[in-house]
């Protein structure tokens, strides 16, 4: 199979990429940031940390999952590295796989290295059902930042879709409470908005119900929480890329 | 860049983005819709909290606040609206809406027309409370939804010391040449209705004799007003 060598490659490419250095400039900052915090927090201040730090760390995640992939792809195009490997007796689903589990192997890395700042305010049981979700919500993120680059083939396009992707994705909730208001009315032009956004809604991750604060400080998910986040990673991930590969094999090279 | 057609896309891949995208529609389908249910309504954060939140646009995070909390346990065609709401921390959100966006009129005129209107009168006179401070704060942009809690308390709580209190501060404080005249005199009017006349014909006459009075259809009604209330004073002395 030429999927492995596609994914370590990818792999040591990240390792190379100084992503480690940034990863280590987010824990440090993290650190500061806690401490910051611990001044000027009256009470509930550990909380206060965790909440604060988990919602940066998984920021910072997707973000660079997001444009390694991107530049990861751009840079293998313009190196004429794409053609060569699309030269070789293989199939284009074997790149796409291939560099969809190298980029898989990256992000677990990342959501356990950045799990370690939060684990210092949170309760530890509460640790792996949070680092899990964010690991999915990275693997969805890597779906769709292949599908972009894949598509766009273009730096600036592909990181604006998936910046909006993840931020329509955060938001839709919100947003769907906001629409909820026009439900009643019989004007045309609202209804007319809700239903769009409804319709966007179906085809969005619940991103806004993964990895989150309350559940290092609140509650902890339980198993049927878990297993929503699981399934909607499996079922995200199968759609987007099969929707890139779909892209893939049309493209006349 | 060129494209190949689409039969040139294996099966397999055609059939597993099909796949996905049926099993992501059904997936989607299959969860709650997320509601704003009153109990959810949480408490606000400071004013600074929201402001670091805002990312340096305070005006744009208000607006956008402000679409959200509306939506907390509203059913539009519901027998008790907002009933289950949390009073306090609505007039908390509020409250920080308007610190962020002072010039926005949605809080107040949400707070006059929407969350004063509830059949709870607890509910109102909080509600009505808050409508007072903020107009306090900026009479001339608030005038009316102060003059709109004036309307709530006289004729629906029936409370007209307290919308005699709402009348003297639309009186005092308001200057917008905008404002039109019955905002500034509705005392008056408030004072017949508790039966205070003697006060209600002075305040009146001295109205009528300072010239403020432009409009003739204005004039006009103060007169009549005038003169049923010296009408009702004459019986009362008989």
């Amino acid at each position: 199979m030429s999927i492995l060598p596609i994914a370590r490659i990818t792999l040591l490419e990240a390792v190379r990429s100084r992503l480690a250095w940034l990863i280590g400039a987010v824990l440090l900052f993290s650190l500061a940031i806690a401490g910051f915090l611990q001044q000027v927090a009256v009470i509930e201040a550990r909380e206060i940390q965790a909440a604060i730090i988990a919602a940066s760390v998984r920021a910072c995640a997707v973000f660079f999952v997001v444009l390694f992939v991107v530049m990861s792809v751009v840079r293998e195009s313009n190196d004429k590295f794409f053609e060569l490997v699309l030269s070789q007796a293989m199939p284009r689903s074997s790149y796409l796989f291939g560099k969809f589990l190298g980029v898989a192997a990256a992000a677990a890395a990342i959501a356990v290295v950045l799990s370690v700042p939060v684990a210092l305010f949170a309760p530890l049981a509460r640790m792996p059902a949070w680092t899990l979700s964010l690991f999915g919500e990275l693997l969805i993120m890597a779906a769709v930042s292949l599908f972009c680059v894949l598509t766009f083939n273009h730096v600036l396009t592909a990181l604006s879709a998936a910046a909006a992707f993840y931020l329509l994705a955060r938001s839709l909730a919100a947003l769907r409470i906001i629409a909820e208001t026009s439900e009643q009315t019989v004007a045309l032009a609202p209804r007319l908005a809700d239903w769009f956004i409804q319709g966007v809604a179906l085809l969005m991750p619940r991103l806004d119900q993964m990895t989150q604060a309350g559940w290092l400080i609140d509650a902890a998910p339980d198993a049927a929480a878990l297993a929503s986040v699981l399934a909607q990673t499996v079922i995200y991930v199968t759609l987007i890329l099969g929707a890139a590969l779909f892209d893939l094999y049309r493209q006349d090279l | 860049m060129r494209v190949r057609p689409t039969r040139d896309v294996p099966a397999w891949v055609k059939l597993t983005a099909l796949v996905g995208l049926a099993v992501q529609i059904a997936w989607g389908s299959l969860q709650p819709a997320p509601r704003a249910m009153a109990e959810d309504l949480p408490q606000p954060p400071s004013v600074n909290v929201l402001r670091l939140a805002a990312l340096g646009e305070p005006i744009a995070a208000a607006k956008l606040l402000m679409l959200y909390i509306q939506a907390f346990d509203y059913r539009a065609g519901t027998r008790i609206p907002y009933r289950k709401l949390d009073y306090d921390a609505l007039i908390g959100w509020l409250g920080r809406i308007l610190n962020l966006d002072p010039a926005g009129q949605y809080p107040l005129w949400s707070a006059a027309r929407l969350y004063a209107e509830v059949p709870d009168p607890d509910r109102q006179r909080k509600m009505l409370n808050f409508i007072y401070r903020e107009y306090l704060a900026d009479p001339n942009r608030r005038w009316p939804w102060l003059a709109h809690a004036t309307i709530i308390a006289k004729h629906e709580l029936k409370d007209l010391p307290l919308a005699r209190k709402y009348a003297v501060a639309l009186q005092k404080h308001t200057t917008d040449p905008n404002a039109p005249l019955w905002v500034k005199q509705m005392e008056p009017f408030i004072l017949a209705d508790m039966g205070e006349l003697e006060q209600a014909r002075i305040l009146i006459g001295g109205l009528i004799a300072s010239g403020q009075v432009k409009d003739r259809r204005d004039a006009e009604l103060l007169k009549r007003r005038l003169e049923e209330i010296e009408e009702r004073l004459k019986k009362a002395k008989r």
